[in-house]
């Protein structure tokens, strides 16, 4: 049981950064890193795994893993987990991170860590910190079941470069077209100009106050100004205003961006949930006593029509 | 066909969470049913008024009060339930193999679930049923069709959306966007308290995960706050961004 497995998050070769962000934690934990990558063509992507970090990187390349699905995925994660055994695998708290993490775990019969923030990993050994609650308490969970596993949250951990040999090991397909029962018939990506709202560094979110799209609308030209992710209450949700995948909060996403702007945001506990974990946090505000205030880096209490043009105009000086 | 939905008992989205002898403190807290599969259930019972589904069944794990989270979904108009006594300090393993046991004996065509539960947010226990039943899942769905032994949904996927298409029986997760869930009636709740809940056992099975300590994020320190012409908040607040959060402007 040696060696800390990183699962490439990629979707047509084109990496998602939290896969450098596990790849750079792993190397804390003192054992050898590698990254593990399944699809198609996707050998020649070694080099930038080995810039942060991984010694080996496992590739596996064959039609059945083209696009991801849950049986092919675990089926071939089993067979190389049982040739190599690493002592720890660490997958992306995505929508398919989690999902193959969960039924690899339960084939296996062991523990896992899902959305952890934080992680000690040692020989047999995985602390991880998990928000629960959507992020109002903290729990610290321990996995002592072979290989340890956890999802690992996107943006909280620093993407630090060191080089490493990246040796392509290609072991043998295990998995068939027999393996798969999801049949995914179609995938729309999402038409935006805007980063994903939980790799976004700038987070700008409209709520109630906002009262109608064109508050909304300067919401989105401030996110634009910064190259930031635009969100939303649940008041401008349930308004129509946004759609539901940019929802922060309890039954939301859960956003940690460096900077996250609430404007006309009360601040309910729900939506604070989601976002209260921001590095910088600013607020725009009528009512002084809204509780966003008291999560507040820097509070304006102020109406939004007047003081986001004038921001606007501000920082493009 | 028989749809079967699991649901979990859940502290109310907006209880405020402290902890009592390094525990989460449960006294005095409104119990609900946990939103996501609030939607599942929902979405079962417009299977039912679609002439799709015959019979609506709610399994839920838990301890004896998650019989009100039961009762709740009976008077949404769900058809009976099924209450399997656990600890509570059950992981998402030992749960699902709870779940699980009592599924088989259920037998149904579709089993739904939230994707997700708004306390422990570990999104792990239906696919870990799916797993243990060996049947096929779609995760995070927001609409469902079912038709000729098929089940059809769409979810949110990474980057996007997606249709996937498994065959049934299936374990369906549900994200809150799939439906908005129907309030009971009175007439719902009246008769919700006759239908039949049967209570049974959990399967035996030891934890895999230990929980060794719980705390509290820590308290963010007091900022700035300006009350002035909006003029001189903009300037400040852009100074502010420009100059400590060191904001790139594009």
């Amino acid at each position: 049981m040696a060696g800390t497995w990183v699962f490439v998050e990629q979707r047509d070769g084109n990496i998602r950064k939290v896969t450098f962000e596990m790849l750079s934690e792993a190397k804390k934990f003192g054992d050898e890193v590698s990254a593990v990558v399944f699809g198609k063509g996707v050998k020649g992507l070694a080099p930038e795994f080995a810039k942060y970090g991984a010694e080996k990187v496992y590739a596996v390349e064959d039609d059945v893993f083209a696009d991801y699905n849950t049986g092919a995925y675990v089926a071939q994660m089993v067979a190389m987990i049982n040739e190599f055994k690493p002592n720890a695998v660490l997958f992306a708290h995505s929508f398919n991170g989690r999902d193959f993490a969960s039924r690899l775990a339960q084939k296996l019969e062991a523990g896992l860590a899902t959305d952890a923030i934080a992680a000690e990993v040692s020989a047999g050994k995985g602390v991880f910190t998990r928000a629960i609650y959507a992020g109002k308490a903290l729990a610290k969970v321990e996995i002592t079941t072979s290989p340890i596993l956890a999802t690992i949250r996107p943006g909280v951990f620093e993407v630090v470069e060191g080089a490493a040999a990246g040796a392509v090991v290609e072991p043998a397909v295990a998995a068939t077209a027999a393996d798969v029962y999801q049949n995914v018939k179609e995938f729309k990506p999402t038409v935006s100009a805007r980063p994903e709202l939980n790799e976004a560094a700038v987070v700008v979110s409209g709520g109630r106050g906002c009262k109608g799209p064109e508050g909304i609308k300067l919401v989105e030209d401030l996110a634009d100004l910064l190259g930031g992710a635009v969100g939303g209450s649940r008041a401008s949700i349930d308004s129509g205003w946004l759609g539901h995948e940019l929802q922060v909060g309890q039954t939301g996403k859960v956003v940690n961006p460096n900077l996250y702007i609430a404007a006309g945001i009360s601040g309910a506990i729900q939506h604070l949930a989601g976002m209260s974990s921001s590095k910088y946090i600013a607020s725009i505000n009528t009512d002084t006593e809204a509780p966003i205030f008291n999560v507040s880096d820097f509070g304006v209490v102020g109406d939004l029509f007047k003081v986001i043009p004038l921001l606007l105009a501000e920082l493009k000086k | 066909m028989k749809v079967l939905v699991c649901v979990k008992q859940t502290f109310d989205t907006e209880a405020k969470i402290e902890l009592k002898d390094g525990k989460v403190a449960d006294a005095g807290i409104n119990l609900i049913i946990n939103p996501y599969d609030e939607v599942a259930v929902e979405g079962a019972i417009q299977l039912k008024e679609k002439g799709v589904a015959k019979e609506v069944v709610v399994l839920s794990a838990g301890a004896d009060k998650a019989i009100d989270a039961i009762r709740t979904a009976l008077a949404m108009g769900a058809d009976r339930g099924i209450l399997v006594t656990q600890d509570a300090g059950a992981d998402e393993y030992a749960r699902a193999v709870a779940l699980a046991a009592a599924i088989k004996d259920e037998n149904p065509d579709l089993i739904l679930a939230g994707h997700v539960a708004a306390d422990d947010g570990s999104s792990q226990v239906p696919t870990r049923i799916a797993e243990i039943l060996g049947l096929p899942h779609i995760n995070v769905i927001t609409s469902l069709d079912i038709a000729d032994g098929k089940a059809v949904a769409s979810s949110e996927a990474d980057g996007g959306t997606q249709v996937t298409e498994v065959s049934i029986p299936a374990v369906i997760s549900s994200q809150v966007s799939w439906n908005e869930p129907r309030y009971p009636s009175m007439k719902g709740i009246m008769q919700a308290k006759k239908k039949p809940v049967a209570t049974v056992a959990a399967a035996a099975a030891d934890n895999k995960v230990t929980i060794v300590e719980y705390a509290l994020p820590a308290a963010k320190a007091a900022g700035i706050k300006v009350e002035d012409e909006p003029e001189v908040m903009a300037a400040k607040l852009g100074d502010w961004m420009k100059n400590t959060v060191k904001v790139e402007v594009k």
